[in-house]
């Protein structure tokens, strides 16, 4: 802006005065779309000041530069073997090399070989190398442009990478001493790339599980791979001057092609029933396996060992309950027994009491009668149940009185008489 | 690529949208090769089409083909006008919602939208070539809150993560200025005005430092290219009668058939002078064969385009401004194709605002894919933060900011006013200028007010030729009106002692609305605050 400022009036004093303040704002929702707002809503939420805000935005662009900034990224100077390669046999030179792109082979990606490629034409195009080396210096040029081709077109960079030996990682060798998977891993991850599907399972560690391990071998036992052998074709001529031979030739591409797969698959199947061989987790899993049959069997007898103790135990309880409950019975019968010989014993006695009562009153002073009352005493007894005999001995007990015991046995006579149960006229004397 | 895409889904079509890693955004075509896909479904038997192949349906199944049902989204069968269409599915009543009777069966308006997405995700989806993982879709400024959530709803149930909603004017103006990062450093007023098949939308939006606040939305709900194909059908149709004697308006198949040739003889016509039609046995078994003109097709369409032209001065009326106050108008939606319609807004405004338009200016980006590629701009922002932050930053205390309403600036040595921050800027703000000045210097920061300054220039003397005679009255003088911000009241005085020629001055507003005023000249450096 090319606007002048006006120059300090005479008589200003101080630095700063304000005036007035902002006319009053109006809140209004702003669109929240765009980089703008989204650094607003960051400062806002963050509580950046503009400062600080500025500082993190500035320190973000230098790092995106940086990244993007990789001079080093592909090697500068071939060989001078692949410099004086013949063009005519590009097919058999390591077109990686050419592009300076070995660090990243199957690897590079399709931005990776552009660049590499407009460096590599920079320093190899046979404009730049006309005053040195005369004009059939562009052999490599040639070169370069080839593997461009070859790297670029999908299918034509697969027959390559499926004949770069470069990019091969030999097994380790058989019977030799090493770590399993530090020798096994990279040639597992090289092979990987030959994938049809992705992703390829990890070799992993010792500490895999089994169903990791079993999926790893699973996967590169039924390997689906897109390796193929075109790359190494026998060149086929033109049938202009014989189409026999052209035929001939591309019968015995095709067969050489499938012979080579087959050997291929071959190859691999053989390394990685050496490696699941040598896999010291399959070991430790057979172990564990082993052990685990073991300790089943273990439990399984454990079972049956478990049940015949328990019905050892169980038979030996029940003839204990069997003991005990038969012992119970007798001592039941015998106190049964003690019982009703107690009882017999106190009926005896009652009886007794009840026939000497008569006699301890000098049968109411009438000892002539003494057969006759007896006679009734004992026909009376006889009729008696239990209970009547101990309410009789009860009230007969300690009585002294001829009459009262008189006047008890009428009673009592009375009563045994008109229950019926003895006819009247069998007694004689406690009659009326 | 990245997996989030934008979407713009209209009434009339849906488009896609992906941004590259370079911020190159490729708008997405169907597998029929349509960019612009119809948003129609249409349903013969048991299939559905989807699409411009649906749209074709309108002719033979009118019935059971579904079109313009976007703004019926998540609306209620009382609050739309069921007669909106009458050539294709009318909207009927299913408990309240709205919904289509199609052959035996019913499809509510939510399933339709749904199935519309899951189409449009498919087509992104086998040009991606991996799952979408969120999308930005846009909306028309007058959506209520109710119709956002339940499109939100409806996308989120058709497999299509909503990241977020945009307006689709603010997503029509983030594709126009991103694709020149100066834009977004100018403070300028946008007219966006778009022209849809059945309804144009207009909003005034104001760019401050990269931020877009809208002043003012318009809406016409009847207004839109259909309304040229109706123009245009009915200019057919007179044709054709008086030719063969023969009523296409009666046949409601013909009229469906002169329709769908009058709309692509009405795209021709954007781009060619003059433009064929031709349909088979359009009527009584008469074939109709004619050619047009774009003058002819400018004057049967006239009272529609003026209208159209008119509307954008409507929504500047509305924010309060003057057509002179607008410095860009930016047209999207199939319509702003026309070269009349350009022509037309550009003679409302005056010479000094600048119509982007693809008729005026070849280079600028298709108007109806401006929405799709401001989606999938946004989409590809905000696709590395994750859902909270992108909730957290759509919250209205961020969202809702203040705005001075009157610029402020510094008076220059001539008395005029130098504008720094202009009016509508958001604030929090920071802004630096560069000015000149020697020795001591007074920086005033002032407020502006607006004044309208008038120039007239005489037209010139036409030097005398024979012609004389013959010159018009329309000669007269030209008055050109344009805005000039003048010293208003005055803010802040600073002064600054000992400058070496250049002077930056950083006017700065927290967001409590404290303005700081900071002067700054090699390295003596004043400061104040009000």
């Amino acid at each position: 802006m090319s606007a002048v400022l006006p120059s300090l009036p005479s008589g200003f004093s101080g630095e700063f005065k304000g005036h007035k303040k902002i006319t009053t704002p109006l809140r209004r929702p702003v669109e929240p779309v765009g980089r703008y707002f989204l650094a607003h809503a960051s400062r806002t939420i963050r509580g950046h000041t503009w400062s600080e805000y500025e500082k993190t935005a500035a320190e973000k662009n230098v790092t995106k530069v940086q990244e993007s900034d990789q001079d080093d990224e592909f090697e500068q100077n071939q060989s001078e073997e692949l410099l004086s390669h013949d063009p005519r046999d590009w097919k058999t030179a390591d077109l990686y090399a050419v592009l300076g792109l070995t660090k990243y082979r199957y690897r590079a990606t399709e931005d990776q070989i552009r660049r590499a490629h407009r460096k590599a034409v920079l320093k190899h195009h046979p404009d730049k190398k006309g005053e040195s080396g005369g004009l059939d210096q562009d052999g490599f040029f040639k070169i370069i442009q080839k593997a461009y081709e070859t790297l670029l077109d999908p299918v034509k960079r697969r027959q390559f990478d499926s004949v770069d030996e470069e990019a091969d990682v030999a097994a380790p060798a058989a019977k030799g001493k090493y770590d399993f998977f530090e020798a096994w891993k990279p040639f597992f991850d090289s092979e990987a790339r030959f994938s049809n599907k992705k992703p390829v399972p990890e070799l992993g560690d010792i500490n895999s599980s089994q169903k990791e391990v079993d999926a790893f071998y699973s996967f590169w036992y039924n390997f689906d791979s897109w390796r193929s052998f075109e790359f190494l074709d026998e060149d086929v001529p033109d049938d202009t001057a014989n189409r026999d031979h052209k035929r001939y030739i591309e019968r015995k591409n095709v067969a050489a092609r499938k012979k080579k797969k087959t050997e291929d698959n071959k190859r691999l199947i053989e390394l990685v029933k050496r490696a699941s061989s040598e896999d010291p987790r399959i070991k430790l899993f057979k172990e564990a396996e082993k052990k685990e049959k073991e300790r089943k069997k273990w439990e399984r007898e454990a079972g049956s060992r478990k049940a015949a103790e328990e019905a050892a135990a169980k038979k030996a309880a029940e003839e204990k309950a069997k003991a005990e409950a038969e012992e119970q019975a007798k001592n039941l019968k015998e106190s049964s027994k003690k019982a009703k010989e107690a009882a017999k014993n106190a009926k005896k006695k009652n009886k007794r009491v009840v026939r000497n009562s008569v006699k301890d009153v000098n049968y109411f002073g009438q000892s002539d009668k003494a057969e006759i009352i007896d006679a009734d005493v004992d026909l009376l007894i006889e009729s008696f149940d239990d209970m009547k005999l101990s309410s009789v001995v009860s009230k007969l007990n300690g009585v002294t009185d001829p009459e009262v015991v008189k006047a008890t046995f009428i009673d009592v006579a009375k009563e045994i008489v008109d229950a019926g149960k003895l006819p009247a006229s069998s007694l004689k004397f406690f009659q009326n | 690529m990245s997996a989030v895409i934008g979407i713009a889904f209209g009434n009339t079509s849906s488009s896609i949208a992906v941004a590259n890693v370079d911020g190159k955004v490729d708008v997405i075509a169907n597998p029929d090769g349509d960019r612009a896909i119809s948003s129609t479904l249409s349903y013969v038997g048991e299939d559905e089409y989807h699409g411009n192949q649906a749209l074709s349906q309108l002719v033979r199944n009118p019935d059971s083909t579904i079109i313009n049902f976007r703004d019926f989204v998540g609306l209620s069968y009382s609050e739309i006008d069921a007669e909106t269409s009458n050539h294709s599915a009318l909207p009927i009543d299913i408990n309240g919602q709205i919904g289509y009777q199609i052959n035996d069966k019913k499809i509510t308006i939510d399933e339709v939208v749904k199935r519309n997405l899951k189409q449009v995700k498919l087509a992104a989806e086998d040009y991606i070539g991996k799952p979408i993982e969120g999308v930005v879709l846009t909306v028309p400024t007058n959506f209520t809150d109710a119709q956002n959530s339940s499109l939100k709803k409806i996308s989120n149930d058709a497999g299509l993560k909503v990241l977020q909603l945009i307006s689709e004017p603010s997503a029509a103006l983030l594709a126009h200025l991103s694709a020149d990062e100066e834009r977004f450093q100018k403070d300028k007023l946008y007219v966006v005005a778009d022209f849809g098949g059945i309804r144009s939308d207009a909003a005034v939006i104001a760019v401050r430092s990269g931020i877009l606040t809208v002043l003012a939305t318009a809406h016409d709900l009847g207004l839109g290219g259909e309304k040229l194909d109706d123009a245009l059908a009915e200019f057919f149709a007179k044709e054709f009668e008086k030719k063969y004697k023969s009523n296409p308006r009666n046949n409601r198949k013909a009229m469906a058939k002169l329709k769908a040739a009058c709309i692509i003889t009405k795209k021709t016509l954007s781009n060619v002078q003059s433009s064929t039609i031709s349909i088979d046995s359009l009527s009584d078994g008469y074939d109709f064969h004619s050619t047009i003109n774009r003058l002819r097709y400018e004057l049967v369409t006239r009272d529609v385009l003026s209208k159209m032209a008119a509307f954008t001065e409507i929504v500047v009326k509305k924010a309060g401004l003057e057509t002179i106050d607008i410095d860009e108008v930016l047209l999207a939606g199939g319509v702003s194709h026309t070269p009349k319609l350009a022509s037309n807004i550009q003679f409302l405004f005056p010479e000094s605002t600048v119509v982007i338009a693809p008729s005026l200016d070849t280079k600028v980006i298709d108007p109806s894919e401006l929405l799709c590629r401001g989606a999938a701009l946004q989409a590809s922002m905000i696709e590395t933060f994750d859902d909270s932050e992108i909730e957290e930053a759509f919250k209205p205390h961020i969202v809702n900011t203040q705005h001075i309403q009157k610029p402020i600036g510094v008076r220059s040595v001539d008395g005029s006013f130098i504008e720094i921050l202009p009016k509508e800027t958001a604030y929090p703000i920071r802004k630096t200028v560069l000015l000149k000045g020697k020795g001591d210097v007074l920086i005033e920061v002032y407020e502006g007010d607006r004044t309208v300054k008038e120039t007239t220039i005489e037209p010139e003397k036409q030097s005398g030729d024979e012609d004389d005679e013959e010159e018009y009255s329309d000669e007269e003088p030209e008055t050109i009106r344009e805005v000039v911000y003048v010293p208003g009241e005055k803010l802040a005085d600073l002064a600054l002692k000992g400058a070496n020629g250049e002077v930056e001055v950083i006017l700065d507003i927290n967001k409590d609305g404290k303005l700081t005023v900071s002067g700054r000249s090699g390295d003596v450096t004043v400061k104040g605050s009000i």
